[in-house]
């Protein structure tokens, strides 16, 4: 609420005189129809948040019975190393594919937004469809691609003369396959909403720096980036949130190794709480993770308007 | 250089580009379906192969024997459809009543319905479950189609696409004294059937491909969805069944890849519509 709605306030009662009644009476059809939303995220949503933060108080394997344990779970926080190196990896990753991949994503859709090339449909499609596939059948697929031995991309390698590379086996090597995978899945989706946004843009803005004798490259850097700032941003948010919250992906391709490389938040707080039964202590952390996740996002929004 | 071999040049850098990522984009999918037919001594053999020297169907006979894939492919079939018919029509319902309709704390409430697309799911998973289990609902397929039947996101879509009906067709259904219920029922829906594909097959692709949902969730290999399938395929060092695994996956994207083929445009309407508008 802000502040000017704030200051309104006082005057309500007066308007709750029986106009008002007969009003929310008159409105009882819309109430009706948006209410499905507020019952289930009563059931779903809030009652689940306010048992969490109970629960993160509690010391609780998930039957029997719960034992009040005040702070500790939030003062054990700060020692477990395996959650802070699953939020660095969330911020290696990030580092890691989301610019190469908005880049990519937005060179791509200037490309195919130019008209200059034929079959801009096809290559539309094709960039596009690993992102209807489930992460489980991708990321077996990438196993097998990455195989040390004889998978496909070491072969190609060894062709090549250079030498085989240990993409699961070594800890930077692990993120830069789960990189290729992530890229590989949200490319496409990432280029169809730059495409969209690019149709926001007059496309005569472009066209007459060029013929002021930009070239298209000056063009993008020095026109199309700078428009699609706020798209970019979407982009880039959704990302980051993206990669501290995989999930399958990485259970897939790399089980979060080796050596917890490639482990993320979300998958830390999974196994707590679904393979250690540590109910109580799974909650104070995923807190702390919405928490932490939050203020990063609003760190990005900070960082985008300071820079305008 | 002159300006024609310039421009041919940058042509040629240009479809070299695409068609090496379009190369990369296929590759997974290429060799998943390559090796649904291998052997399992030529999965990893030397030299990969793009076309088995022995094929074989055993993969997939092996899947609908033992991994029972017709049972697998209803579960998966039953909760998409379920989910995505009940978010359709609360979302339509609910964006309906925030497009045409006044009523006192609309403005809080539409807030309180944003603010909720912030929250991550992770931050649910554990007492989710735990809700759940009270509601005896784990191991039961409406653990995943009730609780996220009338997404914000949803609400939030309808209620733009809806804000563009013009209100005397309403008015006149009013007049000749339709019900509201039947005025959403029979003169708003079929005017927003294109919306509700683009978001219908979100919706529904968002259920097929689910995964963490339903290994929370679904317990007896009886229920699992294909998801669970696919990875319940996999064991420690050399137990993994390579072949049926990869079977079962391109089992799996087979009906989405109709279904994006044949919707291409609606589905990209559904993904950029939260991105650029909001």
């Amino acid at each position: 609420m802000t502040r000017a709605q704030k200051r309104l306030l006082p005057d309500e009662p007066k308007a709750s005189s029986p106009s008002r009644w007969q009003r929310i009476k008159k409105a009882r059809w819309a109430y009706t129809f948006i209410s499905p939303f507020y019952f289930l995220f009563a059931i779903f949503g809030l009652y689940p948040m306010v048992l969490s933060l109970y629960l993160s108080f509690t010391r609780w394997k998930g039957v029997g019975p719960m034992e009040f344990a005040g702070l500790i779970n939030f003062g054990l926080i700060p020692k477990d190393k395996v959650f802070w190196q699953s939020m660095a990896n969330g911020v290696i990753l990030f580092f890691l594919y989301v610019p190469i991949m908005l880049f990519l994503a937005l060179a791509l859709a200037v490309i195919l937004n130019s008209g200059r090339v034929k079959g801009f449909r096809f290559f539309r499609t094709l960039i596009f469809l690993p992102f209807i596939t489930n992460m489980v059948a991708a990321g077996f697929a990438f196993r097998i691609l990455l195989e040390k031995q004889n998978g496909l991309f070491n072969v190609l390698l060894k062709y090549a003369g250079l030498a085989t590379i240990p993409w699961l086996e070594n800890v930077w090597w692990a993120r830069i396959s789960l990189s290729l995978l992530i890229l590989w899945a949200w490319l496409g989706y990432n280029m169809v909403i730059m495409l969209a946004g690019l149709q926001t843009i007059p496309r005569d803005l472009t066209e007459a720096a060029q013929v002021d004798g930009a070239s298209p490259v000056q063009a993008f850097f020095h026109i199309t980036v700078p428009l699609m700032r706020p798209v970019i941003l979407f982009c880039m948010i959704t990302s980051t949130i993206g990669s501290f919250g995989l999930f399958a992906e990485v259970s897939t391709l790399t089980g979060g190794g080796p050596v917890n490389a490639t482990i993320t938040p979300l998958i830390r707080i999974y196994n707590l709480a679904f393979r250690s039964y540590q109910f109580g202590y799974a909650s104070a952390l995923a807190y702390t993770f919405f928490a932490l996740i939050f203020i990063l996002t609003i760190i990005q929004f900070r960082l985008n308007q300071e820079r305008e | 250089m002159s300006r024609l071999s310039r421009k041919i040049l940058t042509d040629i850098v240009l479809y070299a580009g695409l068609i090496l990522i379009s190369i990369f984009m296929i590759l997974p999918f290429v060799w998943m379906l390559s090796t649904s037919f291998k052997l399992p001594r030529d999965i990893f053999g030397f030299p990969p192969r793009l076309i088995p020297e022995n094929s074989t169907l055993n993969n997939y006979t092996y899947i609908f024997q033992e991994k029972n894939l017709l049972r697998i492919l209803f579960n998966t079939i039953i909760i998409a459809l379920a989910s995505t018919l009940l978010s359709l029509f609360f979302t339509t319902l609910g964006g309906y009543g925030f497009a045409k309709f006044e009523f006192p704390g609309k403005k809080i409430l539409f807030a309180l319905l944003l603010a909720t697309m912030i929250i991550p799911g992770a931050v649910m998973m554990v007492p989710s479950f735990v809700i759940m289990r009270e509601l005896g609902w784990v191991d039961k397929f409406w653990a995943l189609i009730v609780p996220g039947a009338a997404s914000a996101f949803g609400i939030f879509f309808f209620r733009q696409y809806i804000s563009t009906i013009n209100n005397e067709l309403m008015d006149a259904a009013r007049i000749d004294g339709a019900s509201e219920f039947g005025i959403f029922w029979r003169i708003i829906l079929p005017i927003i059937a294109p919306g509700m594909i683009s978001l219908g097959l979100i919706f529904f692709m968002g259920s097929w491909n689910n995964y963490l949902g339903p290994l929370i969730y679904l317990k007896s290999p009886e229920n699992w969805t294909i998801t669970l399938a696919i990875n319940s395929m996999s064991g420690g060092a050399g137990l993994t069944r390579w072949g049926e695994q990869m079977a079962m996956s391109v089992i799996s994207l087979i009906p989405l890849l109709i279904i994006f083929l044949i919707f291409q445009r609606r589905f990209a309407e559904g993904i950029t519509a939260g991105a650029v508008k909001g």
